[in-house]
C-alpha cells in the first residue's frame, strides 16, 4: 500500500505504516550525518559541556522540527555558497541520495526519544536499539533509495536553514522542505525489519552453496 | 599535431542526453583540461551504457509490486534525470579515482597538476562533492584535493600515441563493504583453492547485504599481496560488464559465481529480490608460495566509469 505522509507525523500513522509499503514524504527533514550526531548527542542529551547561547538557539530552532519530524541521513552536493553573512538563499540541492544509517546506530535510540523523532530516513538499515526505540515511540525508518541523488534532490522544494557549516557542506545541518520524496519502510514500529528478514533468508540460501565440509 | 580537414570546436559544458560523444580540438596536452572536465561531468552524471541496460534487465527480472521492482524503478529514473539535468546521479561522488596511459611525450607531473586542477573546478561546478576529510583534523579541504594520494591516479605508459584516461567515481558505500580474505580461511571452510575462493566471493556478498547499494559489481583479485590484490580488484572494475575475461576458465568462474550471488535473494537494496550483482569481474595475479589472497572491490550500481581517449587532435569518450 502507498502512503503519502506530511511530517509532523501523528502516531496513528506511523503505527499505519508496515514493511514494504511505499512512501511519499512532503514536509520538513533534518539532515545529519556522523558529526551533526555527535553534537546533538553531547550538547543537548549527555550535557558533556554546557550549551553555548548559540548552541541554545540552534537546539530552539530545531527541535520543532524533530518533534514528530524526520531526521535524514545525506551529505548533499549543493550549488551556490554560504553567504559571509549566513545567508543561503541561493543554495540549491543538487545531488542528495542517502548516505548509509548504520554508522549513527550508537547515538539514534536517545536521539529520537530526546527529540521524540518520527521517522529515521537513509540507507542500509539499523540495528536492534533503533528497532526496539522505534516500537516504543512509535518511530519507523523510511529507505530511500541509495544513489538516487538527483531524483531526491528534485523533490527539494526549498532550502530552510543550514546549521553548523563548520562540520563541512556535507556534515553539516540542513532543514530542507521536500514535496513527494519516495522510499520504503524496511523498519516498522511493530518490531519488524526487512533487514533482519533477508540476512537470514539469504544466510539459508547461502548455507546451500557453503556446504560444511 | 592532428591534422583533421573538419575541426569542430570542443564545447566542454554541452548537455547532451547521448553516449560516446566525441570531440575534435587543436591542441593536445597544453589544452586537456577541457576534456578532463568533460571526463569528469559524463562520470558524474552520466551512467554508461552497458551498466544502464543491466539494471533495465534486472528491472523486468523483479516482481511490480515489490520493494525490490520500486528500486530499480526509482534507480531508473534517476538515472535519466541526471543525464538529461547534467547533474551528479549519485550525490556521493566518493574517490576520483583515474588510470592513466600516456605516450612517452606526455610528462606524468604535467598529467598530474592538470588532472588536480580539474578536478578542483569540477568541485566547484558541483559535479563533485568535496569529500577530502583529513582524518586527525576533520579538516574537510573543499575542493577535492588531498595530499599525495587525493585523488589516486595511476599511471602506466601506452604502448602507441594515445593518452588514455579513465575515471571511475567510487562511493563511500560501497567502498566500505570492499574486504580482502587470507586463506586459508577456517570459519568458511575456505581451502587455498577455487572453491576456497569461491566460498570467501559469497561470503563477502552475503555480509555486504544491500550496504553497497546493490545491485553491484565485484572486482576480485585472486592472489597478489594486500596492496596489489586491492588495486587489481579496483581495476578489474574498468572491464565492461558484457566483457568476459579473456581466459575461459576465468570467464566461467564469473558466470557461476555470478549466478550464485543472484541465488542469494538479497536484491536490489537489501530488499529481497533476483539481482543482487551485476557482474563479477575476476583478476589473476601471481601470489608468494605463503600467501593466498582474495581481494573484493565491491562498485555500487552507480557504476561510474568513463575514458577519455586522446589522440592526435581527436577526442573520444565512451
Amino acid at each position: 500500500m502507498d502512503h503519502n505522509l506530511t511530517f509532523p507525523l501523528k502516531d496513528e500513522d506511523v503505527l499505519a505504516l508496515h514493511l514494504g509499503d511505499e512512501v511519499l514524504l512532503s514536509g520538513y527533514l533534518l539532515t545529519a550525518r556522523d558529526a551533526a550526531h555527535k553534537w546533538l548527542l553531547e550538547t543537548f542529551i549527555e550535557n558533556s559541556h554546557p550549551p553555548s547561547p548559540e548552541d541554545q538557539n540552534i537546539r530552539n530552532t530545531i527541535a520543532p522540527f524533530l518533534d514528530h519530524g524526520a531526521i535524514y541521513h545525506c551529505g548533499p552536493i549543493i550549488s551556490g555558497e554560504i553567504a559571509p553573512n549566513g545567508s543561503i538563499n541561493h543554495i540549491k540541492f543538487i545531488s542528495a541520495g542517502p548516505t548509509t544509517s548504520i554508522r549513527e546506530e550508537i547515538y539514534t535510540d536517545r536521539l529520537i526519544k530526546h527529540f521524540h523523532v518520527s521517522a529515521i530516513i537513509g540507507k542500509g538499515g539499523m540495528g536492534a536499539n533503533t528497532l526496539a526505540t522505534c516500537q516504543q515511540v512509535p518511530a519507523v525508518y523510511l529507505h530511500a533509495i541509495g544513489g538516487a541523488g538527483t531524483l531526491i534532490a528534485q523533490t527539494v522544494q526549498r532550502v530552510q536553514a543550514v546549521y553548523k557549516p563548520e562540520f563541512g557542506i556535507p556534515e553539516a545541518i540542513w532543514i530542507i522542505e521536500v514535496k513527494a520524496f519516495p522510499a520504503i519502510v524496511t523498519m516498522d514500529a511493530h518490531g519488524r525489519s526487512l533487514h533482519t528478514r533477508v540476512a537470514e533468508q539469504s544466510r539459508e540460501a547461502l548455507e546451500k552453496y557453503l556446504p560444511l565440509k | 599535431m592532428g591534422v583533421f580537414s573538419s575541426r569542430i570546436p570542443c564545447r566542454p559544458n554541452f548537455l547532451l542526453p547521448h553516449h560516446n560523444l566525441s570531440c575534435y580540438t587543436d591542441e593536445m596536452s597544453e589544452n586537456l583540461s577541457p576534456h578532463l572536465l568533460t571526463l569528469i561531468r559524463l562520470t558524474s552524471t552520466d551512467l554508461p551504457p552497458d551498466v544502464e541496460t543491466a539494471l533495465q534487465v534486472a528491472s523486468k527480472n523483479e516482481i511490480p509490486g515489490t520493494p525490490a521492482h520500486a528500486a530499480l524503478r526509482t534507480i531508473l529514473h534517476n538515472v535519466d534525470l541526471a543525464r538529461r539535468n547534467g547533474t551528479p546521479l549519485c550525490q556521493d561522488t566518493g574517490t576520483p579515482t583515474f588510470y592513466v596511459a600516456y605516450p612517452e611525450d606526455y610528462s606524468p607531473h604535467a598529467l598530474r597538476d592538470e588532472i588536480r586542477q580539474a578536478i578542483a573546478a569540477a568541485t566547484r561546478q558541483a559535479l563533485l562533492r568535496p569529500n577530502a576529510v583529513h582524518p586527525v583534523s576533520g579538516e574537510n579541504t573543499g575542493n577535492n584535493l588531498g595530499g599525495e594520494f587525493f585523488p589516486p591516479i595511476h599511471f602506466t605508459e601506452a604502448q602507441d600515441d594515445t593518452l588514455t584516461i579513465d575515471l571511475i567515481l567510487k562511493g563511500g558505500g560501497c567502498e566500505n563493504v570492499g574486504t580482502q580474505y587470507s586463506l586459508p580461511d577456517t570459519t568458511l571452510q575456505a581451502a587455498r583453492d577455487l572453491d576456497g575462493v569461491r566460498r570467501v566471493v559469497l561470503d563477502a556478498v552475503w555480509q555486504a547485504q544491500g550496504r553497497g547499494c546493490a545491485p553491484g559489481v565485484l572486482g576480485v583479485a585472486i592472489g597478489g599481496d594486500r596492496a596489489s590484490g586491492y588495486q587489481a580488484a579496483k581495476q578489474a572494475l574498468l572491464r565492461q560488464l558484457n566483457a568476459p575475461h579473456p581466459d575461459p576458465q576465468i570467464a566461467e568462474l564469473e558466470n557461476e559465481w555470478l549466478s550464485q550471488a543472484n541465488q542469494l535473494g538479497i536484491g536490489p537494496m537489501g530488499f529481497g529480490g533476483n539481482t543482487t550483482l551485476l557482474g563479477i569481474k575476476i583478476a589473476v595475479l601471481h601470489r608468494l608460495p605463503a600467501s593466498y589472497f582474495v581481494s573484493i572491490a565491491y562498485m555500487c550500481w552507480a557504476y561510474r566509469r568513463r575514458r577519455l581517449s586522446l589522440r592526435r587532435g581527436l577526442a573520444l569518450f565512451t
